[in-house]
C-alpha cells in the first residue's frame, strides 16, 4: 500500500490530547490539559503558523507530533500513516524539528560537523566517511555557513549562526516536514530576517512543509499560508493568513491582533487597541465552558455552560465562538 | 530655550574585562523634556541598557563612566557622591527592569518591597507607608491590594509582577522613569496592558520616560523621540516621524526593511547581512561599516560625525556627507 498517493495531506492531527499529571499533594494528582482535543491538517509544501500566548500549548503540540511526549489520546497521521511508538524512529527521517533556543539546543561538546552529522549516523545515511563529510559540507553551504568552520564548537558562533546549525541538522535527513518551534524569537531583529528568508528559500527549493510555532504575529503572518490561533490548549480560530489578519472573528484573535505594536507611528496613533482585562487563567484550573470567557467582551451564559466547537464560516475560516 | 529634565552629553561608559576595555557606550547625547518619552532602540550589545544603567549609576563593578555629563535639572549627577545618589535613585528617577521574575526579591513580601522605597525616601510612618503601598497597587490595577501586600513574588503572574515593579518605581513620584525592556518577558495581550498603564501613569505624574527596547513596534507606539544605537554609538536620533519615515542612517534603513510590515506582507524581507559586531574588536571607522552595503573607503577609516538633517533630526553616516557634498559642488565625492 502506497500511502503517499492516498493522502493529500502530509500531516493530519485528529482530536489530539496531551495531559500532564501534576502532583498537588500527598497522593493527589490533577491533570494539566496542555493540549485538549485539537485537529488540523497540513498540505505538502505548506506553512501552517501556530500562534498563542505562553502556556497555551503550542510547543506541546509540536513536541507531541514527533512523539517527544506520548500523546494522551488522538491520532497523528503522516501521509495517511498513523504515527505510533514503533514507526516514529523511522518517521523522524521525514519529520524534523528546529528548536527555539540556539544556545541550549546544540551540544556544547560536539563540533558543528558532528552535530549536523548525528542524524546521518542515526539513520545510517552514508556509505563512507567521505560521503558523510560531503553531505555535511553541502548542508553547511545550503544554510550559509562557512565550510571551514566545520571543526568548530557551537559556542564559537553567534546566535543567528547557531540557529543555522540547528536548521542544517534538521535538513540532514532530507525531511518533508519541519516543526519550527519559535525559531527566531531568541535572535536580534536584523538577524531574524536572515533566518526567515532562509526558511522561505528552503521551502521553495526543497518543497518542505512547516509547522511554524511563534508568538510574534507579524512574523507568523509573513511566513504562513494559514494560521492556527490557540488559547489554553484549544484552537479558537483557523484561517488563511491574510483572511485572519483582515477579518478576525474570534474575540481573542481580534484583541491579539490589535495588541501587536506596529512599527509605524502614524498607524499606531490611529488604531484602537483592544486591551484585554485580566490574566490568562492557569491551565491547571480552567474555567468551565469557553476558556476565554473571563476576559471576553461578548461572553454570555451559554459560554459558561458549554465549550464552543469550531464552526465553518466559509473560505476555510473556522472559529470556535458562540457569539461572533 | 527649552527646559530639560535630563540632558546627557557625550556619555562614555566602559567595562574593564580580562580581554581589555569594552566601550559599551561611546558618545551618547540626548535631551529629555518633562512629560515626553524617549526611546532607545538597538540590538543586544548596542549599549542601550548600559546607557540607562549609567544614568542610574547602577553599573556592574567592572563598569565605569569614563566621560561626559548627565545633567538632571542642570546639575551633573556624575559628580554626585554616593549619598546624594541614594536620594536620586528611586526618588527622582526610577527604573523598571526587563524580567519581573528576577528583579523582585523572592524572600520578601510585595508589601515589604514597595514600602522599603517609601520608608527610605519619605518621612512617612510605617502605617502611612502601607496606605501608600495599597494606593499604588490600586493605581497600577492590582486587584485585592491588601491581600497582595502579604504575598510573595512567586505567587503572582508575570504581568502582575511587572505591575508591582511599576508601583514600586512610582511610589515616590519620580520625575523620570526608565523602562528597560519592560514587556519583553510578557505575552502580547499583557504587554498591551502594561504599555497602556505606563502611558496613563506618565500623564498623571507628568513624568519623563526613557523606554529602552529592541522592539520597533513599541518604539513607534510610545515614543516622541528616538535614539537608534549600534555598537555603543548613536546612529541616528530624531522624532518618531523622522526615524520611521525619513531614516538617514544605513542601519536604521536596514532595520526598518528587515521587519515584516502589514503593507508589504508578501514581499521578501531585506535582511541586514553579517553578524552583530564584537565590542572588543571595533572597526576604526563607523561601527556598522562591515555590515553596510554602501560602505565607502572613508567609512572604514573614520568615525562619521553627527550631522544635522532636519530641525530635530541628527544622523551619523558618511552617506549624508557625500550627498551634501554632491548637492553643493555637483561633482563626485572624493573620499
Amino acid at each position: 500500500m502506497n500511502s503517499l498517493n492516498e493522502s493529500k495531506y502530509i500531516l493530519e492531527v485528529k482530536d489530539l490530547k496531551q495531559y500532564f499529571p501534576i502532583k498537588t499533594g500527598f497522593k493527589k494528582t490533577i491533570m494539566l490539559k496542555a493540549v485538549d482535543g485539537i485537529s488540523f491538517k497540513i498540505k505538502p509544501g505548506e506553512t501552517l503558523g501556530l500562534v498563542g500566548e505562553s502556556g497555551c500549548g503550542k510547543t506541546t503540540v509540536g513536541r507531541t507530533i514527533l512523539h517527544l511526549y506520548k500523546p494522551t489520546s488522538g491520532e497523528i497521521l503522516y501521509n495517511g500513516e498513523a504515527v505510533n511508538d514503533k514507526n516514529i524512529t523511522s518517521l523522524r527521517k521525514e519529520m524534523q524539528m528546529v528548536f527555539q533556543d540556539p544556545y541550549s539546543s546544540l551540544n556544547p561538546r560536539m563540533t558543528v560537523e558532528d552535530i549536523i552529522g548525528e542524524p546521518l549516523d542515526v539513520h545510517k545515511l552514508y556509505q563512507s566517511k567521505a560521503e558523510r563529510r560531503d553531505k555535511i559540507l553541502n548542508l553547511m553551504e545550503i544554510v550559509g555557513l562557512n565550510a571551514e568552520h566545520a571543526r568548530r564548537y557551537a559556542h564559537e558562533f553567534s546566535g543567528g549562526q547557531r540557529q543555522r546549525i540547528g536548521i542544517a541538522r534538521a535538513l540532514a535527513v532530507d525531511p518533508s516536514f519541519i516543526i519550527c518551534d519559535e525559531p527566531v524569537s531568541a535572535l536580534d531583529v536584523s538577524i531574524q530576517a536572515q533566518v526567515i528568508n532562509m526558511f522561505e528559500e528552503l521551502q521553495q527549493k526543497l518543497g518542505v512543509a512547516y509547522l511554524f510555532i511563534a508568538h510574534d504575529l507579524l512574523i507568523v503572518r509573513h511566513i504562513s499560508d494559514r494560521i492556527v490561533v490557540m488559547y489554553l490548549g484549544k484552537i479558537v480560530e483557523i484561517a488563511e493568513a491574510d483572511e485572519l489578519n483582515e477579518n478576525p472573528i474570534h474575540p481573542y484573535t481580534e484583541s491579539l491582533l490589535s495588541a501587536i505594536p506596529m512599527p509605524d507611528p502614524k498607524a499606531a496613533k490611529e488604531r484602537k487597541r483592544i486591551v484585554l482585562e485580566g490574566d490568562v487563567p492557569s491551565p491547571m484550573n480552567l474555567p468551565s465552558g469557553c476558556a476565554f470567557r473571563a476576559r471576553c467582551r461578548y461572553a454570555t451564559e451559554q459560554c459558561a455552560k458549554e465549550c464552543p466547537p469550531l464552526s465553518d464560516r466559509g473560505n476555510g475560516h473556522f472559529v470556535a465562538c458562540f457569539n461572533k | 530655550m527649552k527646559k530639560y529634565i535630563l540632558e546627557v552629553k557625550d556619555l562614555q561608559t566602559s567595562f574593564f574585562t580580562d580581554s581589555g576595555e569594552v566601550k559599551a557606550v561611546n558618545g551618547v547625547s540626548f535631551n529629555l523634556e518633562r512629560g515626553k518619552t524617549l526611546g532607545i532602540v538597538g540590538e543586544s550589545g548596542s549599549g542601550k541598557s548600559v546607557t540607562a544603567y549609567s544614568i542610574m549609576q547602577i553599573l556592574a563593578d567592572s563598569g565605569r563612566i569614563m566621560g561626559g555629563e548627565i545633567l538632571y535639572n542642570g546639575e551633573d549627577i556624575t559628580k554626585w557622591d554616593k549619598k546624594k545618589m541614594f536620594g536620586f535613585r528611586g526618588k527622582k528617577c526610577s527604573i523598571i527592569f526587563q524580567d519581573p521574575m528576577t528583579s523582585l526579591n523572592p524572600v520578601f513580601t510585595i508589601g515589604n518591597q514597595i514600602m522599603e522605597a517609601i520608608l527610605l525616601h519619605t518621612d512617612r510612618t510605617k502605617e502611612k507607608a502601607k496606605e501608600r503601598a495599597i494606593e499604588m497597587l490600586t493605581l497600577v490595577g492590582v486587584n485585592e491590594p491588601e491581600k497582595r501586600l502579604k504575598q510573595y513574588p512567586y505567587e503572582l503572574s508575570g504581568g502582575m509582577r511587572q505591575r508591582v515593579m511599576i508601583a514600586m518605581a512610582l511610589a515616590c513620584e519620580p520625575d523620570i522613569l526608565i523602562a528597560d525592556e519592560p514587556t519583553t518577558a510578557l505575552d502580547v495581550t499583557i504587554q498591551a496592558q502594561i504599555l497602556e498603564l505606563i502611558q496613563e501613569l506618565q500623564k498623571r505624574f507628568k513624568m519623563a520616560v526613557v523606554m529602552v527596547t529592541h522592539d520597533l513596534g513599541i518604539i513607534a507606539d510610545m515614543c516622541d523621540e528616538i535614539i537608534v544605537m549600534y555598537g555603543g554609538r548613536v546612529c541616528e536620533r530624531g522624532t518618531a516621524e523622522d526615524i520611521f519615515y525619513h531614516p538617514h542612517h544605513e542601519y536604521t534603513k536596514g532595520l526598518l526593511l528587515s521587519i515584516p510590515k502589514a503593507s508589504r506582507m508578501k514581499q521578501k524581507l531585506v535582511p541586514i547581512g553579517g553578524t552583530p559586531i564584537n565590542l572588543l574588536s571595533m572597526p576604526k571607522g563607523c561601527a556598522f561599516c562591515s555590515r553596510c552595503d554602501k560602505a565607502m573607503k572613508i567609512c572604514l577609516e573614520e568615525v562619521p560625525q553627527e550631522m544635522l538633517i532636519g530641525p530635530t533630526h541628527f544622523a551619523s553616516c558618511w552617506m549624508n556627507v557625500k550627498a551634501q557634498y554632491e548637492a553643493e559642488n555637483g561633482g563626485d565625492f572624493i573620499e
